[in-house]
């Protein structure tokens, strides 16, 4: 029944993570990559202040897939770096946290660039 | 009723439903993807990995399933219907590199793929990375003066 649970407030959060950012492009003007940069900073904030931490904990998946998740990743390996290294870990933390993600989509990218070729647009 | 008035309410009907329409996909479609994460997630802990590497395997499998989804041109049709639903999880940042490696390819691939795939992803990783840096210092000050962890 747990893992129930655990399934339903990953879709439910992940859901109205979604939803939010979908108001913002219908009713205001900004473009959809303004909205990928707000979720990360949004992220990071949310998590340096405390309350990332909790949705996490209740969602799982539902708060780390969305990109305020890549935010919450960025802060959390911030402040683990800088409680190993001190300032320097301000520096090291966030890409170290994210790279396999970062890794991961640009090396995909290039082999997709190679193995696909652009459609026309329909 | 006259003209002004139901021209008025000809375009509040116009553009209520597709907002609802829109939220309801984007609501069910990004639920599905960080369900989907959570069920890996299930599976890589199942098979005793600890839980930031499984989480970051999470985002690896998600990231390329978007990009391969790319490639073989679903990923757009699926996008089309989602909005929100696709952009938002990890996958709407996977897309926008692969997408745009996939399109810049005629460019080249320095100056074409490899520099455009960063077209999106820059700006993420650019703010996401300075918003981090500066909690990183503001932490350590914080850390230093009230000694708290």
């Amino acid at each position: 029944m747990d893992i129930f649970f655990d399934y339903l407030w990953a879709f439910i959060i992940g859901g109205i993570l979604c939803v939010i950012a979908q108001v913002l492009i219908d009713k205001t003007k900004l473009t959809p990559a303004r909205i990928l940069v707000l979720y990360v900073c949004l992220g990071v904030f949310l998590t340096a202040i405390g309350l990332y931490e909790p949705l996490v904990e209740l969602a799982g998946s539902g708060a780390t897939t969305p990109l305020t998740g890549f935010g919450y990743a960025i802060a959390q390996g911030v402040k683990k770096a800088v409680d190993e290294k001190g300032l320097l870990g301000a520096l090291t933390g966030g890409i170290g946290a994210t790279a396999g993600g970062i890794s991961a989509a640009i090396s995909f990218g290039l082999i997709m660039s190679l193995i696909f070729s652009s459609k026309p647009k329909r | 009723m006259n003209e002004k008035e139901y021209g008025e309410y000809v375009e509040k009907r116009a553009k209520k439903s597709p907002i609802i329409k829109n939220c309801v996909f984007a609501f069910l479609i990004g639920g599905a993807i960080c369900t989907l994460g959570q069920g890996f997630f299930h599976l890589y802990t199942h098979f005793g990995m600890e839980e930031t590497d499984a989480r970051t395997l999470v985002s690896i499998t998600l990231i390329f399933l978007a990009s391969l989804l790319t490639g073989l041109g679903v990923f757009d049709n699926i996008a089309r219907i989602a909005g929100a639903g696709t952009l938002v999880p990890i996958t709407g940042f996977s897309n926008a590199v692969s997408s745009q490696a996939i399109d810049t390819k005629s460019e080249g691939y320095i100056l074409g793929v490899g520099a455009k795939i960063f077209t999106i992803a820059g700006p993420v990783i650019l703010y996401g990375t300075v918003s981090g840096a500066i909690y990183g210092v503001i932490y350590y000050f914080a850390c230093l003066i009230w000694g708290a962890k």
